[in-house]
């Protein structure tokens, strides 16, 4: 097969042709052909390449610019495999759905997260990240809703922003190197160096620039939440790894990334953005092992990137599945649907065994990798933040999502199944879940680095079975108290009981601070965009000050003006 | 005995075809004006058209050929001498000019015969493409010309016949005839100001070649008069090249002329009067005196900042397309003229370079409009829903041409923004790398909004509920790829537009930061 193409050619260009071409065909039957074809052809065309290095280089001597759009090495091979593998179960996902906006944005955007990871120079690397945020708004807007709306125009606006940093940074590196490469950059370039973290940290949703992803995510349409949660954070995660490989400072980012989102998903109500407090908690293990940055860390990290791809997104759509049969994801509203939605909430706690940890899914071996990598270097405070992180994720994600959509107490409804398709798109995701799991020799060697870790170790199990157990337990201890008003239901369980009220009240008081502290930054945001439109419209539209059709006779006004400065400088300028 | 004569005098005849080359490719339209306005019927008239232009691109083509091989073209009108008579010199500064100057025209007229003929009276066709004629020759002179009063005569010759051009879209849309007026006002105001500058350097060294002045100047001291007389020159020319906020006539002017006007006017007539901005800055006058820079530093380049930023922005808000563009336009000789006032040999090759380019998408994206508007009566931007159903053709044109215009790699667009960044880099000019950056961002709006209403929106159906096909001219169609594909082409080689704007730039500055 490998003599078909007498030069690998770069598997993102399948999803941005097949994007394209979808936004052309107005059947929806071809489209949803091209939308499940074009990953086939990307992963068949990521399998012909057999050596590591860089294809397709565009080399234009004249200005002495050098373009390496796709570079195929360890590291980006595993990202693009798992952005193929979520193109694809995100495809069958959506086939019900009818929407030729939402089917040609998302491919262009998996695309284009996927060029971004290929990229082997600065330059292709802002094109196609601008790329992803311009084609996945649209996954927002098309939910339709006013919040939708603003809730997308302020996401764009971030992410256009983290990709003008990011330009100026290469703009500052190639100045001081004189080179586009993309390779480790490090925070010790300076200011060039800081623009492109901070430019990257917007996209991984490092804290404190981590709001949009909580504003948006919940507001995007069924499927869109889903393709969202596999791309952006990811690719972000990946441009870190490759240009901030063991920079200290994110180890401590990342565990504040663990640990914060913990404290606000266990009180929020909206299921949807429970998911998204969990993807922060995620991405925050990634962020640790880039910081550590041994081959171990990164290796964890990619691992566990890749693991997060499919339990979040099998999570999220659970979670969609439930949306879309009862038009909610509040989980006051939810509960008791495993009665009718037998096989979703199946799928669902699968996906909750994957995010929890639990041995023989996929998290079990690839977080491990990370926290043998922090136990590795000594840092004890953050692998005990992590600890709790972890205990915490099965409080919010992995017992939170299935117990409340499917368990709880009976919210009487009996909503139909899923559709086939969005069953056979969890059920894939499941399966990758467990096979992860449980075939991680194969999962380790798409590592980019050589494995010498083994996960199933006497010790290992029995230490995260404690871990899981005792969360569990301390779950069911408290609802059967029942102590917990409704939309509290759960607290910090690895904390002493007694210390519940304060700690539940401190979540609470956190929760509302943050919820005002929130909208007051929201509203901001949206009155200046509005004044700063209102303005601008006012002095620059067809109607405005600028436009206006002016008398000829204020123009020559102007010109005489202009005349006299001219003349004025040119006479002042020192001999 | 007498075919032997006939022989010999053939072969004189092409000889002296190839001699004249200077001066026939101007003359050619210039006279082919005025019998193009005799020939009674628009078709005739514009196939006679056709023929003119295509001997001038052909003779450009020859001159183009002569440049690159080193050579420098002189001609003297009559054989009288230099400073007493009127020279012409083409060297590979405006070679690339009158080269390009004459193929857009080519191509102007390829793809405009039925757009003339949709939005033109017919009894005024053959009047058109006479003015026309006469318009590209004003340009072409301008452009050949080595002597500063002959420049104003040519820059008299193409503003004149261009407000006739303008005039000319009344019949579509009466706002032609008050912004064709408006840019009559500034465009003669803008003439008179380099006029007065000539005369006053014409009262300081005695003579009007323009070599001869730098040549006498160089020789002087510093001089108040030339300092006026630089003032002058400058402002008038900056108003021809649309210089933020001397721009106002343009976006007018453009918007509502005939479709094949705007286009040909925004991919040439600018670009001919920021051509003799840089010779008269950088070969007349000396470079690197204090008023210059002073002038560079003060006036070129705030003023072209802030014309990609506020541009790029009124841009964004126009629901009218061909206004968009226009905006767009100015933003964009923002660019070129903060190459040239960067001072180095880099950045007026970048500026060269931009120049090149944007003649390519600006008149790709004017001719798709001009398709759009004949096939679906395209004015808005809201009518110019599902075109990539209703006409895919142009609309996969149009959106080629727009992102060349965003800068995206693999177009022309992003040679020419990239080599101006690091010029502007070389200088240190951080706040100019950031002005482009914002521009370049805003330029992704206000193209997207064009793309998004092609591509994301439902066209107009008919009442059974299918989608309109719109027929498009093959001809024109032909015309529009091929500046399409030039936008592609000079991505993956721009030798041929960057070796001449770099043999220029170092002859103009002498290698000089570069």
């Amino acid at each position: 097969m490998a003599e078909l193409l007498s030069s690998p050619v770069n598997p993102a260009f399948a999803l941005l042709i097949a994007g394209f071409l979808m936004a052309l065909l107005p059947d929806w039957r071809q489209r949803k052909f091209v939308a499940l074809a074009a990953p086939l052809v990307a992963l068949w065309l990521w399998m012909q390449v057999s050596v590591f290095g860089s294809y397709g280089g565009i080399h234009i001597a004249a200005i002495g610019l050098d373009l390496q759009p796709f570079r195929f090495d360890g590291l980006s091979r595993i990202w693009a495999l798992i952005f193929i593998i979520a193109a694809f179960i995100n495809a069958i996902y959506s086939l019900h759905e009818r929407d030729r906006v939402q089917d040609a944005m998302a491919a262009i955007y998996g695309g284009s997260a996927m060029g971004a990871v290929f990229a082997g120079d600065l330059l292709s690397l802002f094109v196609f990240w601008e790329l992803t945020a311009i084609t996945s708004v649209f996954l927002i807007w098309r939910a339709g809703t006013a919040a939708s709306r603003k809730a997308g125009m302020r996401y764009l606006v971030m992410h256009v922003g983290s990709g003008v940093l990011l330009l100026a940074g290469a703009v500052l590196l190639h100045s001081q190197t004189g080179s586009w490469a993309f390779e480790h950059i490090g925070l010790e370039t300076g200011l060039a160096g800081w623009l492109l973290f901070l430019g990257f940290g917007i996209k991984a949703a490092f804290p404190l620039l981590h709001s949009w992803l909580q504003d948006a995510y919940p507001k995007a349409t069924i499927s869109g939440t889903v393709v969202l949660s596999s791309f952006t954070t990811k690719m972000a995660v990946y441009a870190l790894a490759r240009g901030f490989a063991g920079e200290d400072i994110l180890i401590y980012i990342g565990m504040i990334m663990t640990a914060f989102p913990v404290f606000f998903a266990v009180i929020e109500n909206d299921l949807r953005r429970v998911l998204s407090f969990s993807v922060n908690n995620q991405l925050g293990f990634m962020v640790v092992g880039i910081g550590i940055g041994t081959t171990l860390g990164i290796n964890g990290a990619a691992a566990h990137a890749f693991a997060d791809v499919i339990f979040k997104g099998l999570l999220f759509m659970s979670v969609g599945a439930v949306m879309l049969r009862t038009g909610t994801a509040k989980a006051t509203e939810l509960g008791g649907l495993f009665r009718s939605m037998p096989f979703s909430a199946f799928f669902c706690l699968i996906g909750a065994a994957a995010i929890s940890a639990f041995p023989l899914f996929s998290a079990f071996v690839s977080k491990s990798l990370i926290l043998a990598a922090v136990a590795d270097e000594g840092h004890w405070f953050v692998f005990g933040v992590l600890i709790f992180a972890s205990a915490g994720v099965l409080e919010h994600a992995g017992i939170k999502i299935p117990y409340f959509a499917f368990f709880a107490h009976d919210s009487k409804k009996r909503p139909k199944e899923a559709p086939w398709n969005m069953l056979l798109a969890m059920g894939i995701a499941a399966f990758l879940c467990i096979f992860l799991g449980v075939n991680y020799g194969w999962f380790y060697s798409l590592l980019p680095y050589p494995v010498i870790y083994e996960p199933y170790t006497f010790v290992h199990i029995v230490g995260q079975m404690q871990l899981l157990l005792a969360a569990i337990f301390a779950f069911g201890l408290l609802i059967r108290i029942g102590l917990y008003p409704p939309e509290v239901r759960m607290t910090i369980l690895d904390v002493d009981w007694l210390w519940r009220k304060p700690l539940k009240h401190l979540a609470l008081w956190l929760n509302a601070i943050s919820d005002r502290l929130f909208a007051a930054v929201e509203n901001a945001i949206d009155s200046k965009i509005q004044n700063a439109g209102r303005s601008l419209t006012a002095l620059l539209s067809p109607q405005g000050a600028f436009a206006r059709i002016v008398p000829g006779g204020v123009l020559t006004g102007w010109a005489a003006a202009f005349l006299l400065i001219a003349l004025f400088i040119a006479y002042l300028a020192k001999s | 005995m007498i075919l032997e004569s006939i022989g010999s005098s053939s072969a004189i005849g092409i000889d002296a075809l190839w001699s004249n080359a200077a001066a026939l490719v101007v003359v050619i339209p210039l006279i082919g004006g005025a019998v193009a306005a005799l020939l009674g019927r628009g078709r005739i008239a514009w196939a006679w058209a056709v023929l003119c232009v295509l001997a001038s691109f052909i003779l450009s083509l020859f001159m183009l050929n002569l440049v690159l091989g080193g050579e420098t073209i002189g001609y003297e009108m009559g054989n009288w001498e230099v400073p007493l008579g009127i020279a012409y010199q083409i060297d590979s500064l405006n070679a690339l000019i009158i080269t390009l100057v004459s193929a857009m025209a080519l191509l102007a007229l390829l793809f405009g015969l039925p757009t003339v003929e949709h939005e033109i009276d017919p009894k005024k066709q053959s009047m058109f493409f006479g003015t026309f004629l006469v318009c590209v020759a004003g340009l072409l002179g301008m452009a050949a010309t080595a002597d500063a009063f002959n420049v104003f005569v040519f820059l008299e010759i193409s503003s004149i016949s261009t407000y006739v051009l303008v005039a000319m879209g009344a019949k579509q849309n009466r706002q032609a005839l008050t912004a064709s007026y408006n840019y009559l006002i500034l465009g003669t105001i803008g003439a008179t100001f380099f006029v007065i500058g000539v005369g006053l350097l014409y009262m300081v060294t005695g003579t009007l070649n323009m070599s001869d002045i730098s040549s006498i100047l160089a020789g002087m001291g510093d001089d108040r008069v030339v300092r006026a007389a630089f003032a002058f020159i400058v402002i008038g020319l900056g108003l021809k090249t649309a210089m933020f906020p001397l721009h106002t006539w343009l976006p007018n002017a453009y918007a509502f002329s005939p479709s094949i006007v705007g286009m040909f006017l925004a991919s040439t007539a600018t670009k001919v009067a920021l051509y003799l901005l840089i010779r008269f800055l950088f070969s007349v006058f000396q470079t690197g005196s204090s008023f210059e820079t002073a002038m560079f530093d003060f006036v070129l380049a705030p003023m072209a900042v802030t014309a990609m930023i506020v541009c790029s922005v009124q841009a964004s808000f126009q629901p009218d397309v061909r206004r968009l563009l226009a905006y767009s336009s100015v933003a964009q000789v923002g660019y070129m003229l903060l190459g040239v006032s960067l001072g180095t040999a880099a950045g007026l090759s970048a500026g060269l370079l931009h120049l090149f380019n944007h003649a390519l998408m600006k008149g790709a994206l004017f001719m798709a409009i001009g398709l759009a508007g004949l096939g679906l009566g395209v004015v808005r931007i809201s009518e110019m829903r599902g075109m990539g159903k209703t006409m895919p053709f142009t609309a996969a044109g149009l959106t080629v041409a727009g992102l060349s215009l965003m800068g995206v790699p693999l177009t022309a667009g992003f040679i020419s923004k990239y080599y101006l960044v690091i010029a502007a880099l070389e200088r240190g000019w951080w706040w100019a790398v950031v002005a482009i950056v914002v521009s370049s961002v805003l330029a992704i709006f206000y193209v997207g909004k064009m793309i998004e209403a092609m591509y994301l929106h439902e066209p107009a159906k008919h009442a059974d509920g299918s989608v309109m096909k719109v027929k498009t001219p093959v001809l024109s169609l032909i015309a529009l790829y091929i500046l399409v594909l030039a936008n592609v082409w000079f991505f993956f080689d721009p030798s041929l537009p960057f070796g001449l704007a770099e043999t220029a730039a170092s002859a103009l500055i002498g290698g000089e930061g570069s």
